[in-house]
């Protein structure tokens, strides 16, 4: 295996758990995030709740996984991107702390104001993170001010943190954090169609519509501003050289992030699986066929998320302020040899997750009515 | 800068320092379960089921605060020390994915089954989920420790200087780090008794108050039991971790038993001194002879290196590693120049060393002999906080082993006596906080006996920070302070609570309520 298929290999697999992570993490939080608005009683809620409360942290692994590989195979990613957008980072872990006591301690104490307290906790904990996501993902096509000097150390060219993080939340930024938002939400309320009867599961139906619709109608928008926006172009990019950004030329050209999919049409594929993913999902769930519904919606958001990424090939992370510094899936990496062991570690471990995964999910499987919450209160949270 | 240096450090060591409140027992708790829930599907007898699913209560309060902690651990090496992340993410973020895959998936899928799956699936397999449960945490501690093993101890590594970093050179070497497995035998079984501890204790209090004594009664014996064991383990493998540090880190070692001047074979121990560091001496020492080289290196001839002796030694490494970077300059220059490169990586060990200079003068070749002589005399952490902290871990290990053997000698009679011992009770309750001060001290002993370096002898720690201010630390780390402790006060209200109604909660859980205390 080469250097340069192994690092092609990790641009996909951080792609798959980015993936994994918007359709396990995601419809836990579109759940936390409907919860306090189609659950109206406190059984509802709980109902609603206990569709994810026995996953909900495994499912979280699947962004602290995504952390810990991003490590491993692109160092300097994971270094620049978490220390340049250091406030963003910080709002995102402050609010997805909030997840654990939310579910763990709710249902832990028999008091109406304490379970209205912690749903709107799991509210601001399952809607803030996709939000703030997404606008990090916006800043990331806009590209962040930053430099490496001589020694490889970061610098950040924002004029103060504070303003940098203002100057984060820019229109078209906003506008990828809306589509995150709204994508995750939908997705939520798939799952609890699938997993709610009666009065709630119409409302979460609703909510579907409503939220894939407007996914799917900020997404196009989106795809015509990037035509307007900076893109970066490489130059002198060696697939298989040493991983030091510093060794290549970049340009800047408005509207470059077209040019893959100019170059090669057939891509084209990626934002039109996004888009019409999305809509068979609505039509499916509006037939009832809530199972179909969750699937095209996780194939929605992989068309999103890949959209992203095939616009920006091969870049990662690129520098606005001195493009040169812009980070590549070829000289962002780390070794040759940790590439390769992650591999193994990844092709061994991955399905034993998947597997596991699935097993649990079967065996928790099963409509959650109302009255089978209030005949086994104590067993459920 | 050196503010920044500082409130990184400390946002780092209060945000692990809290990681560590729960993680202790999460990693004891889990396999106090798997015994309870071990007794309950051999037997069949319900007791057993009511006390996993008590204990596990408790546990499950405890756990979610765990994760939350957790993930800022987990993406802090990112945002505040950037510089380390690329200078050995190649190395150090491999055990960190690693955890995530194979440990944090497994213990995650199945807490959730351990809490909500009592009714759908047979006993058997429901100890199965709490066995997974257990493994996955105790496999994460091993993966988490392996890396902390290798910051101690960087083995299996090699700089590249095109790309200016440390990069993997054997895996096998990293992952059989002698420190690392020391450390992760020494942390699960502290983690082990930090469980016993409070699972005892909680039961001696239900026996003082003569409630719930049935399950009190088997909770204490099963608690005296593994505690015992965990006890013998902890201070084993404490012994084994102190050869470990003799062998690699004669700096923390100098400094945790407070030696300025080397000490010929058979040296003495130290049992209560006051090392003052602007006398570079110890006020006073009373020591006991032999017993230095005896418990150190488990013979009578080892010697121990004085701190003035390594401050020396290290000079010379500062003043090597000096004309290395010089090279490391000349070669940025002229990339192609191979010689140059391999004179680079021969000299290698000597960067780090080099860079301790940076803290005194950002051009280190033009470093002056004073600020050599300053680099050198950084080599070693300050050797008060370190000696005392060290003896307190020591001497509350001793204590942990004493209650349990009590506790196991005086529950194990064939009769109920141990029951009206107030004394045992009453100190097994009020003992409840001590193993997270002998966790708290024992950290501080690793990590701050570590200092001046992140990566000993590679990374000095004011080199390993992002490129942040320090308003934006000031903010942060409130925010962590604020956020945490309100966390904090949440956790420790929901498990007196629950801990004081007692396993009746599993009847009437629904009568718990907001500010009445039954
Ligand atoms: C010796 C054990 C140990 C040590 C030194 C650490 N941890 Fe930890 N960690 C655990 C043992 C553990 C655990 C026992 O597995 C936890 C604690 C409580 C819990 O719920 O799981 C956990 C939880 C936990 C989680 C949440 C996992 C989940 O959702 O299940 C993350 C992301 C981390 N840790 C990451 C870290 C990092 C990056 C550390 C170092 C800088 C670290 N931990 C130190
Ligand atoms: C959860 C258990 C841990 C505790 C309680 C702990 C404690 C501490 C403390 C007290 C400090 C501050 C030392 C000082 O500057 O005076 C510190 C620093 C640090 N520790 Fe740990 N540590 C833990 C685990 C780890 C692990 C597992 C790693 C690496 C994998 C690690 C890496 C670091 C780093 C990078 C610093 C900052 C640099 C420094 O000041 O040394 N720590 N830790
Ligand atoms: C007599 C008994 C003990 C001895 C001789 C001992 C020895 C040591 C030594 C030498 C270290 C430092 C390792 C390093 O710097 O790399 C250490 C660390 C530590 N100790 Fe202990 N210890 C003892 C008891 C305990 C007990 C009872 C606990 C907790 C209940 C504990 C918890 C820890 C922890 C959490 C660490 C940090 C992790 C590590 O470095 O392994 N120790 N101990």
């Amino acid at each position: 295996m080469s250097y340069e298929f192994l690092r092609f290999i990790w641009w996909v697999l951080v792609g798959v758990l980015l993936i994994g992570l918007v359709i396990m993490d995601g419809h836990d939080m579109g759940v936390g995030t409907l919860s306090p608005f189609v659950g109206k009683t406190n059984s509802e809620r709980r109902a609603a709740i206990n569709s994810v409360a026995p996953h909900w942290d495994g499912n979280q692994v699947w962004f602290i996984t995504a952390g810990g590989a991003v490590f491993a195979s692109w160092p300097l990613v994971y270094a620049a991107s978490f220390s340049m957008l250091y406030i963003a980072i910080l709002a995102v872990l402050w609010t997805i702390f909030l997840r654990a006591p939310a579910f763990e301690y709710r249902s832990k104490i028999d008091d109406n104001r304490w379970h209205s307290y912690w749903d709107w906790v799991l509210f601001v904990g399952s809607a803030t993170p996709p939000l703030l996501f997404g606008v990090a993902f916006g800043n990331i096509l806009l590209g962040i001010p930053f430099h490496f000097d001589n020694e490889m150390r970061l610098v950040s060219d924002a004029s103060s943190p504070i303003i940098g993080f203002l100057q984060l939340l820019s229109p078209f930024a906003l506008l990828c954090g809306l589509v995150s938002l709204f994508m995750i939400t939908a997705h939520g309320a798939y799952y609890l169609s699938l997993r709610t009867v009666d009065a709630m599961q119409q409302r979460a139906i609703k909510a579907a519509k409503i939220f894939g619709t407007l996914t799917v109608i900020l997404f196009i928008i989106g795809g015509f501003w990037v035509g307007h926006i900076n893109g970066y172009v490489a130059t002198n990019l060696s697939h298989s050289g040493p991983s030091n950004p510093l060794l290549k030329s970049v340009t800047v050209v408005t509207g470059a992030w077209l040019n893959n999919y100019n170059s090669y049409p057939v891509l084209y594929i990626v934002p039109a699986l996004g888009i019409i993913a999305q809509i068979l999902a609505i039509v499916f769930n509006n037939k009832s066929r809530h199972g179909m519904a969750f699937i095209f919606s996780s194939l929605s958001m992989a068309g999103i998320i890949l959209t992203a990424a095939v616009s920006m090939f091969p870049f990662v992370m690129p520098s606005s302020s001195m493009p040169v510094s812009s980070l590549t899936l070829w000289d962002a990496t780390s070794s040759e040899h940790t590439l390769f062991l992650m591999l193994i570690v990844a092709l061994i471990f991955t399905p034993i997750v998947l597997i596991y995964t699935s097993w649990v999910y079967k065996i928790m499987n099963g409509k959650l009515t109302t009255a089978k919450i209030e005949e086994n209160s104590k067993s459920y949270y | 800068m050196e503010t920044l240096i500082d409130l990184s450090r400390l946002q780092f060591a209060v945000t692990a320092m809290y990681h560590f409140i729960f993680v202790p027992l999460t990693l004891g708790m889990t396999w106090l379960l798997v015994i309870m829930e071990t007794i309950y599907v051999a037997t069949g007898k319900e007791i057993y089921k009511d006390m996993t699913k008590f204990w596990g209560k408790l546990f499950g309060i405890n756990f979610a605060i765990g994760v939350t902690t957790g993930l800022t651990m987990e993406f802090q090496f990112g945002t505040n020390w950037a510089y380390y992340s690329h200078y050995v993410g190649d190395i150090f973020g491999v055990p960190l994915a690693i955890e995530g895959l194979m440990a944090f998936f497994l213990e995650s899928t199945f807490i959730g089954m351990f809490f909500l799956s009592w009714d759908r699936v047979s006993k058997k397999q429901h100890l199965l989920f709490t066995v997974l449960v257990a493994i996955g945490s105790n496999l994460s501690a091993l993966w988490i420790l392996v890396a902390n093993g290798w910051m101690q101890n960087p083995v299996g590594t090699k700089f590249n200087p095109i790309t200016m970093r440390m990069e993997l050179d054997s895996f096998i070497s990293v992952l059989f780090n002698p420190v690392g497995q020391a450390k992760f035998f020494h942390t699960v079984c502290s983690g082990y008794v930090t469980a016993s501890v409070f699972v005892l204790g909680i039961s001696a209090y239900y026996l003082l108050k003569k409630q719930h004594l049935p399950f009190a009664r088997r909770s204490f014996k099963i608690a005296a039991m593994f505690g015992l064991f965990a006890s013998i383990a902890a201070i084993v493998m404490g012994d084994e971790s102190g050869l470990q540090v003799y062998k690699v880190q004669p700096s923390k070692l100098a400094a945790i038993e407070g030696v300025w001047e080397t000490e010929a074979a058979p040296a003495g121990w130290s049992l209560l001194a006051w090392p003052n560091s602007d006398k570079r001496q110890n006020d006073f020492n009373i020591s006991i002879p032999y017993a230095g080289s005896l418990i150190l290196t488990h013979g009578l001839n080892g010697t121990i290196t004085g701190i003035n002796d390594i401050v020396a030694e290290n000079k010379n490494k500062i003043i090597k590693g000096q004309q290395a970077l010089g090279l490391l300059d000349q070669y940025k220059q002229t990339p192609n120049d191979m010689a140059l490169a391999k004179q680079i990586q021969d000299n290698a060990e000597y960067l780090g060393y080099g860079l301790l200079l940076k803290k005194y003068s950002t051009d280190v070749t033009k470093a002056t002999p004073d600020m050599i002589e300053m680099a050198a005399r950084d080599t070693v952490p300050n050797p008060l906080p370190l000696y005392y902290s060290f003896r307190t871990m020591v001497f509350l290990g001793i204590s942990f082993f004493l209650l349990f053997l009590v506790a196991f000698k005086e529950s194990f009679r064939n009769n109920t006596k141990f029951e009206n011992n107030k004394f045992l009770l009453k100190f097994a309750l009020y003992w409840i906080p001590m193993p997270w001060i002998a966790c708290w001290c024992g950290w501080f002993v690793a990590e701050y006996g570590r200092q001046p370096w992140t990566i000993y002898g590679i990374l000095p720690t004011h080199q390993s920070v992002s490129s942040l201010t320090a308003g934006d630390l000031i903010f942060s780390l409130s925010g962590f302070v604020i956020l945490y402790t309100i966390l904090l006060i949440v956790e420790i209200w929901l498990m007196f609570k629950y801990a004081k109604s007692g396993p009746s909660v599993l009847s009437n859980e629904k009568n718990i309520k907001l500010g009445v205390n039954k």
